[in-house]
């Protein structure tokens, strides 16, 4: 196919073509980085919180009037979650994975440290704890009843014991030998080690920022006492619905001077947290089929107009012996000559806009290969699109040359 | 002569329908998805109380030293503690040095109303300047005043949204209501106040959440020992019970004042900074750091109001129209060129070459007044899709302020519709104001 016709034919329409190179490396750009940017927040909502979250369902409880015997009031009511038929434990807790609200602590290897080794989040578990939030023990063993102590909001108390993720325990201990470790709350309070779990995230899911920081917890055998707890129940397959039902009938049971709201299942906790993420995905999603398709109609739109502005020439070169395969594959070959210019600007733009938003927005950076997938897949759209105005422009009887409009 | 002008351009319009839907089109989907956009943005950094926004002041000291400071890597690395410790509220609140100043912090209180079940909501515990310092309006009754303050006063003034959930019948002022097992005298209803971003509880997202929905006094809360529902940074572990919690440094109270004249703001930062020099000579702080004193705006830019996620939205948004407006200036020239043996009929006829600019800017302002009207369309039902992905419930929140359209909104829209539209225009008229008469109509 000989470039030359193409480029002079090109030449005279030269601001047509430069607009439609221009929309498509525009375009190119914004759609690859729009799709590494929905890759990213996917990925972060998809990561599993290490809990059985299918079985679990959450509630908050809280006596109307704080009461004198607040201890024995949530033993009660553990008592009666647990008694609960095809319930397989529960646990009254402060905060959970992706709950939004908990605390935190820096956890240091020696007394004298003047900044903590890691950041953690702190859960405070009884010995139901592994049954109930449904995590997986990898490591060394989880409480026994008698190591369960007590705090509330007001106490910094720190237990003898306490559990780790396997991501906290690499973070404090690279080597791999956290368990029996000691470590250092402050400079007075220290904990041993004596279990690793394999995942647990913190209950803030952040939309930025590395991924293990977000799996730095450390549960304390500490029953929370506080007027305002989580009970969260896990139970077996397929009977969540009733159990939920059951559950909030026993508990006011026990008394009715209790507030008792947001009794959800686990996967209302999920997408709650994740609202922002989600939405702005949809966005960018809805963005970049937009943006396809507006090029691929104003590709179709100027290539149109092009066969209408050509039809003696069509006509002319019908007439001189060319096939409608070669009308075809004149308008396919220009096309591809616009876009491919169009798409190697837009690899450029790409990847200097990826640059510029992977530091300013920490962002992750998109790998070259990716962009030029991309770029083949708006070529094959703009050849699709100018299929139809290049086989009306083939359909062109050659008998138009002789006559005059 | 416009409205001449106007003729040929709607008959021109008409002719090339395709082409107009496909131009009108491109140009109302780039507004669309730019306004949409643009709105959440305009609202986020909008000033939520434009009458005071430079009166009202958040003061910073540092009550943990630059010692503290590297623990928190990243953004927060060189930021002082932007709440207050218990100390130093209420040593302020006792100096009154602003014309009005609170303390104030979040909580959560168990309602139970009369005859209906107990439900748990939102509060905050703060001083009676609150509400004139922040303009709230009233519905009726008043603020507590300061003799309510200092005498721990078991008042409390509500929403109107929760006055008419407890007390549908009548007038709640001089009602008694039970919070948390406590009987508390309703002193005020107030009207429905959503200020835009909620700057007095800006920190970590509170910019956005719903407001709350009853005030109590603050020494009222701190003599009932109730706990913040916001956030408690300590540097150090406190000592233990309430009163430790009192007197430790960990920071978790919000603290506002208001200063009319710049006058008392150089007053106020001489107090600041001789307060801050009198707890290092008093062996509290061991070290001298320079205190801070921000107005509304800047706090809000301070606590990184408009996050990470918008921007990249108005970026992608930006970009989007961009690309449409390119589109539509490929159309444009298409269409001009399309009807060149017209024009040139015209120019043959005696049009100067202003004229024919004149008319095809006419029928590049139809196309932009239409782009614009699709545009509208398209934002409402934007906006609409955003509401429902972020589940705002109630258009009184302050999330749901920011995906609601306005009247300024509308006239921004379409303002910016016709300019663009126009400016793209530009090129293609003046191609088609060149044309050569002579040589389009000899072609064939």
């Amino acid at each position: 196919m000989e470039m030359l016709p193409i480029l002079r034919a090109l030449r005279r329409n030269k601001i047509g073509a430069l607009l439609i190179g221009l929309q498509i490396a525009l375009t190119l750009a914004i759609v690859c980085n729009c799709l590494s940017i929905i890759q990213q927040r996917i990925g972060q909502m998809q990561q599993p919180t290490g809990l059985d979250e299918a079985n679990i369902f959450t509630l908050s409880n809280a006596w109307v009037v704080a009461p004198d015997n607040l201890e024995a009031r949530i033993r009660a009511d553990l008592a009666a979650l647990r008694s609960l038929p095809d319930a397989i434990d529960a646990q009254a807790t402060a905060s959970y994975p992706l709950n939004g609200g908990g605390f935190g602590w820096g956890l240091s290897l020696r007394p004298d440290q003047k900044f903590s080794t890691a950041p953690s989040t702190q859960y405070f578990v009884d010995d139901h704890g592994l049954a109930a939030l449904g995590v997986k023990l990898v490591a060394g063993r989880w409480f026994t009843a008698d190591e369960v102590g007590r705090t509330d909001i007001n106490d910094s108390v720190f237990p003898a014991t306490m559990v780790v993720t396997r991501a906290l325990a690499k973070a404090l201990f690279p080597a791999g030998n956290a368990l029996g470790q000691v470590v250092y709350f402050t400079p007075r309070n220290s904990s041993r080690i004596v279990g690793i779990i394999e995942q647990a995230q913190t209950p803030w899911a952040s939309n930025n920022g590395s991924v293990s920081g977000r799996e730095y917890s450390s549960f304390l055998p500490l029953q929370f006492l506080n007027n305002g707890l989580y009970y969260v129940v896990r139970t077996r397959p397929g009977r969540q619905a009733q159990v939920m039902r059951a559950a909030q009938d026993k508990l006011y049971e026990l008394t009715r001077q209790r507030v008792i709201q947001n009794v959800q299942p686990f996967a209302t906790t999920r997408s709650n947290a994740y609202r922002i993420g989600r939405a702005t995905s949809i966005v960018l999603a809805t963005v970049c089929a937009l943006l396809l398709a507006i090029t691929a109609f104003g590709v179709l739109g100027l290539t149109a107009y092009w066969v209408t502005q050509r039809r003696q020439d069509i006509g002319m070169r019908r007439a001189l012996g060319g096939r409608r395969v070669d009308i075809l594959r004149y308008f396919h070959t220009e096309n591809l000559l616009i876009a491919g210019s169009g798409c190697i600007v837009g690899i450029v733009l790409g990847l200097s806009g990826n640059a510029w938003l992977a530091t300013s927005l920490e962002l992750a950076r998109m790998s070259v290969q990716y962009i030029c997938l991309g770029a083949l897949i708006v070529l094959a759209i703009c050849q699709a699109a100018v299929l139809w105005p290049a086989l009306r422009a083939a359909s062109v009887p050659p008998a138009l040359a002789t006559r005059s409009l | 002569m416009l409205g001449y002008f106007l003729n040929l351009a709607i008959r021109s319009l008409r002719r090339n329908l395709v082409l107009t839907a496909l131009m009108v089109t491109a140009v109302g989907v780039g507004i669309g998805a730019c306004m949409t956009v643009l709105t959440t943005l305009v609202a986020m950094s909008g000033n939520p109380i434009p009458d005071k926004s430079s009166q009202l002041y958040v003061p910073l000291i540092d009550v943990w030293g630059p010692g503290s400071r590297r623990a928190s890597a990243g953004p927060t690395a060189d930021k002082l503690p932007d709440e207050f410790t218990y100390r130093d509220a209420t040593a302020f609140m006792k100096a009154r040095v602003g014309a009005r100043q609170a303390a104030m912090y979040a909580v959560a209180l168990n309602v139970s109303p009369p005859d209906a079940k107990p439900f748990e909501a939102q509060g905050r515990a703060t001083f009676g300047d609150f509400f004139s310092m922040f303009d709230v309006p009233f519905r009726s009754g008043a603020p507590w005043g300061q003799r309510e303050d200092d005498d721990r006063a078991n008042v409390v003034v509500l929403t109107s949204k929760l006055a008419d959930r407890v007390f549908p019948h009548s007038d709640a002022v001089g009602r008694t209501l039970s919070l948390s097992g406590h009987d508390y005298r309703v002193v005020g209803v107030i009207r429905a106040w959503t200020p835009t971003p909620r700057f007095y509880d800006a920190k970590d997202f509170g910019a956005y959440s719903d407001s709350e929905e009853f005030y109590l006094p603050f020494s009222t809360a701190i003599d009932r020992q109730i706990q913040t529902t916001g956030s408690n940074w300590c540097h150090e572990a406190p000592p233990p019970g309430w009163e430790g919690h009192l007197n430790s440094s960990c920071v978790w109270l919000q603290f506002w004042v208001e200063l009319p004249t710049p006058a008392q703001v150089r007053n106020f930062r001489t107090f600041l900074q001789g307060y801050a020099a009198e707890q290092q000579r008093l062996g509290r702080f061991h070290w001298s750091s320079p205190t801070q004193l921000y107005d509304v705006m800047g706090w809000l830019a301070y606590q990184n109001v408009v996050p990470a996620e918008v921007r990249v939205n108005v970026l992608v948004a930006a970009g989007f129209l961009v690309v449409c407006l390119v589109n539509a200036v490929g159309l444009m020239l298409a269409k001009f060129a399309g009807c060149a043996k017209e024009l040139a009929l015209r120019r043959a006829l005696g049009a100067s070459r202003g004229d024919v600019f004149q008319q095809c800017m006419a029928e590049t302002l139809m196309v932009g007044l239409l782009g614009g009207g699709l545009g509208l369309i398209l934002t409402a039902v934007g906006l609409a899709g955003l509401r429902a992905l972020l589940a705002v419930t109630s258009s009184d929140s302050a999330t749901g302020h920011l995906v609601t359209l306005n009247a300024g909104m509308v006239l921004i829209t379409m303002g910016v519709a016709v300019v663009v539209t126009v400016s793209c225009g530009l090129y293609p008229t003046l191609r088609a104001s060149r044309i050569t008469p002579g040589w389009q109509l000899k072609a064939p």
